[in-house]
């Protein structure tokens, strides 16, 4: 029991209470940042497990560009102070009851099945690293997924500007 | 419990999941649906670290996973806000229940 | 295979005919297709005159006996390898007698037809289902198999129905033609029977190899079908008999004659070809070629005799009282037919003993002469008169000349009067009778009697009686195309007789030796001649005995007079007990419960359909939850359950 353990029960109660939070506050407002800080929370996660870059990633696209676009959508489309409607009985109750199943369902495999590791070599990720097998066009190279999704980025963009775009009514 | 090894991990990434999948079938209002959405694939990205760190450390593969999910997660948070003022535009709500035209 | 092939013309060449005429005849030949009709049917004339001639003179005979030659066989239908549908054409002397007989009277009704139907808007459609009738008959006198005979048999019933319908605007023609072919129809329903016993029994369905293993005494089959028996009779007489029925039905004998008054609705032309000459004698045609089967069962023998001699007492007595012509000659028909039906029951197989089978085909040919040239002289005097009944009819001879004298001549034909065609053949009938059952000979000889009766009745009231009253003779007797047929008729009616058709048709196919006995004779022909003076006395000129001798007779001159209500019998049968008892029930199951259960299974979807629609809620995250909730399951299923 050292310090390292009782660090990751405490970020994992974090990341899944605010989770929680998240889906169940009524107040949309309160949602978005419940959602903020579960996501801070895994970015912690992140920390603990020593992937530092992966941390970084996370907090400047994650939380500070998806979580500020959710708010400014929230801005744009509704009063963000008022309550939500409640969700409906049946639903609530029926999909509680699908998740908790699905939940145990797969606690039960991954327990069954446990992983080992294959080779007990030291994890060391060195920022260096990354970005040379990222460019690197060798074996392991991930030029091409680079390549591709800065295409899907683009085309992203373009879309969205498209799809809410106001029409302007032409005259025939 | 003096260690912690993939199991714990993954047992915190699979309640994220279905934590994600409550708010998914829950929730009325399409913009916290796209929120349940991001921590279902924020789960998803705990897995691949986990499974580089623990299973296979020689290598760098999911985390290289992981940043290309956080990428295209934010490509296709922006076209589904996109998306969702366009559907506001036509139904002047964002309650997901009345979007129902498919309906027999 | 032989030189006989282009007997296959024979019935082929009407078949095209009536293609033709009954697909284009309406709009491309109008009133051409009287001329294509009598053409085609000219040339099958002639290679039936020509075929009888090959046939009866030239090579027919094998030491004296004539044999049967298949001329074609083609193998349709194998059930088995023993069993199969054949279409063939068996040339024996009755099939070659009928395709002449067929086709010269048809020949004779197509030509008299011109004239007759001119004028008449579905002209082109009448001679198609003349050759379609001409067809049928051809084929069904041709039959080499017994199945084939019964296709043609119902083909026969469809061109009757066609033709007696023709003047469908009028629904009594329309209920005439119903009739003629549900009586048929149900009296064919025994021919099949009677068919599938003798099928069964002797393993064939073609006439030679039945005939053969059923009437050699040792044969497995002859020895299978005689010791099987069902209620009291062997198997055999009960083929038979349902075969008889099935003839008796379309010869129009007691109880199934019902529809041949009726047919007088069709056109007379029609009732001259099919109902004087050619339909009504299948059934003749039909014993007489399953004839080796029947003279070896004794009660099968007995109801042929029995039935046709009752039907002509009855047609007889009936057609005594009747005041439409053809109506008359209906019954005349039947009376006839019952005639050569005992002539067939009296007879045995071989030698003299088959005196009454070749009495009976002689009856059958002379008959067909001097019966159509009755027909087509009433066609002539209806034409004129525009009416059927006696009542608008008199003293025509003089209007009418050639109708007149070839009227008479058919008269004293069917009187029995010598030298004319039926003296000869009656004779016959009537020697075989005395030879054999004197109680069908006294009933024979009083029918004969009768018969001149009523035939010279019938004579005096259209020709003679009163002084004529025909406002419009604009068409006077007729087209030269209505005089020509009567003409040959009765030259036809007068020699036909001398024809030695005992040297030709006989039931062993050996030459008959026959002469005439005037003693014998002389009883039939004085009772004939008695029955004219009596007619002449009562009806030469009009007067009132008739009606008196009419009031004295009272009831059973009335119950003559409506044909002894065997109609009214009939038709309580089927009105009051088939209809409301098993009609109206069997329409109530079929519309309550074999629809209803329809109806139930389409309910019944509709309802659960609409119950299921309701998963279809428009909601994503319904469509979200089924979803999960289905990977859980597969899940589940694949991890854990499945071994």
């Amino acid at each position: 029991m050292n310090a390292s353990v009782i660090i990751f029960y405490i970020i994992s109660a974090f990341i899944l209470g605010a989770g929680l939070l998240a889906v169940t506050a009524r107040k949309i407002f309160r949602s978005a940042i419940w959602l903020l800080f579960s996501l801070i929370g895994i970015a912690s996660l992140y920390f603990w497990m020593e992937v530092e870059f992966v941390a970084a990633v996370q907090i400047v696209v994650y939380v500070g560009g998806i979580v500020v676009l959710i708010i400014f959508s929230i801005f744009l489309t509704q009063k963000s102070g008022d309550e939500m409607p409640k969700p409906v009985k049946q639903r609530a109750i029926f999909s509680a009851l699908a998740v908790l199943f699905g939940c145990g369902f797969v606690f039960n495999l991954i327990r069954e099945f446990g992983f080992t590791s294959i080779n007990q070599q030291p994890f060391e990720v060195k920022v260096s690293d990354i970005g040379m097998q990222m460019l690197s066009t060798s074996d392991y190279g991930f030029v091409l997924p680079f390549e591709v999704v800065s295409i899907l980025l683009l085309a992203a963009l373009i879309g969205c500007i498209v799809i809410a775009m106001k029409v302007k009514h032409t005259e025939k | 419990m003096n260690e912690i090894t993939v199991t714990h991990i993954l047992f915190v990434s699979t309640a994220l999941f279905f934590i994600g999948m409550y708010g998914l079938f829950t929730r009325r209002n399409m913009i916290t649906m796209l929120m349940a959405v991001e921590l279902i694939l924020n789960s998803v990205n705990i897995n691949f670290v986990a499974f580089n760190k623990y299973v296979y450390p020689g290598k760098l593969d999911g985390i290289f996973f992981t940043i290309f999910v956080i990428t295209i997660a934010a490509a296709e948070a922006a076209v589904a806000i996109a998306i969702i003022i366009n559907l506001y535009r036509s139904h002047h709500s964002i309650d997901v229940e009345d979007a129902s035209e498919l309906k027999y | 295979m032989n030189n006989y092939l282009y007997i296959a013309l024979i019935p082929l060449l009407p078949l095209a005919s009536f293609l033709l005429l009954g697909l284009f005849g309406r709009k491309y030949f109008k009133t051409f297709s009287g001329t294509v009709g009598t053409g085609s049917l000219l040339a099958s004339a002639v290679l039936s005159l020509f075929t009888a001639y090959h046939y009866f003179f030239i090579d027919g005979k094998v030491n004296g006996v004539f044999q049967k030659i298949i001329a074609f066989k083609y193998t349709w239908l194998p059930f088995s390898p023993n069993v199969s549908i054949d279409m063939g054409i068996i040339l024996d002397p009755i099939s070659v007698m009928m395709i002449v007989v067929v086709t010269f009277v048809s020949l004779m009704v197509h030509v008299f037809s011109l004239g007759y139907m001119k004028g008449e808007e579905r002209f082109a459609t009448y001679y198609a289902f003349l050759s379609l009738f001409t067809f049928s008959m051809l084929g069904l006198v041709v039959s080499s198999n017994i199945f084939q005979i019964y296709m043609f048999w119902e083909l026969v019933g469809v061109s009757s129905f066609l033709l007696i319908g023709y003047y469908f605007e009028k629904p009594s023609a329309v209920a005439a033609a119903k009739k003629a072919f549900i009586v048929t129809r149900f009296a064919d329903l025994g021919f099949l029977i009677g068919i599938l016993i003798l099928a069964f029994y002797s393993g064939t369905l073609d006439f030679g190899v039945l005939i053969q293993r059923l009437t050699s005494f040792q044969s497995p089959e002859y020895l299978n079908i005689t010791s099987a028996s069902f209620l009291g009779a062997s198997m055999l007489t009960w083929g038979l008999t349902l075969v008889f029925i099935g003839g008796a039905g379309k010869s129009a004998m007691f109880p199934l004659h019902i529809w041949l008054p009726d047919a007088m609705e069709g056109p007379t032309p029609v009732s001259a070809l099919i109902h004087a000459a050619t339909m009504v004698v299948a059934g003749v045609y039909l014993v007489a070629r399953l004839f080796p089967v029947f003279s070896i069962d004794v009660t099968a023998l007995q109801i042929v005799t029995y039935v046709g001699a009752f039907s002509a007492l009855l047609a007889a007595i009936i057609a005594c009282t009747q005041t439409d012509i053809k109506r008359v000659l209906a019954y005349s028909t039947m009376s006839q037919i019952g005639y050569m039906m005992f002539a067939l029951g009296v007879s045995k197989y071989g030698g003299d003993n088959g005196l009454g089978y070749m009495a009976s085909l002689f009856h059958l040919f002379t008959h067909a002469f001097f019966k159509s040239l009755l027909f087509l002289g009433a066609g002539a005097v209806i034409h004129l008169v525009h009416s059927n009944e006696m009542k608008d009819m008199g003293g025509l001879r003089k209007l009418m000349p050639i109708t007149h004298i070839t009227f008479l001549i058919a008269c004293l034909a069917i009187a029995g009067i010598p030298p004319f065609a039926g003296f000869f053949s009656k004779e016959e009938i009537l020697s075989a009778a005395f030879n054999s059952n004197k109680l069908i000979y006294a009933v024979a000889v009083f029918t004969s009697g009768l018969t001149a009766f009523y035939m010279f009745r019938l004579y005096y009231t259209i020709f003679w009686s009163k002084d004529a009253h025909v406002h419009d003779t604009h068409h006077g007797e007729g087209t030269f195309s209505m005089k020509l047929p009567l003409l040959i008729l009765g030259a036809l009616a007068l020699g036909a007789g001398f024809v030695p058709i005992a040297s030709l048709v006989t039931s062993d196919g050996a030459a008959l030796e026959t002469h005439i006995d005037v003693g014998f004779s002389a009883l039939p022909v004085l009772l004939a001649v008695a029955g004219i003076v009596l007619a002449t006395f009562l009806y030469k000129n009009e007067n009132s005995k008739p009606q008196s001798i009419a009031t004295s007779f009272g009831s059973l001159y009335k119950a003559a007079y409506r044909k002894f209500y065997i109609d009214e019998v009939y038709l309580f049968i089927t009105k009051k007990i088939i209809f409301n008892l098993i009609g109206r029930p069997a329409a109530w199951i079929d519309k309550n419960i074999v629809d209803g259960f329809m109806n139930l299974l389409a309910t019944t979807t509709a309802k659960i359909s609409t119950a299921i629609k309701g998963l279809q809620s428009g909601k994503v995250q319904n469509y979200a939850l089924y979803f999960f909730g289905g990977i859980i399951g597969l899940a589940v299923l694949i991890i854990y359950l499945w071994k």
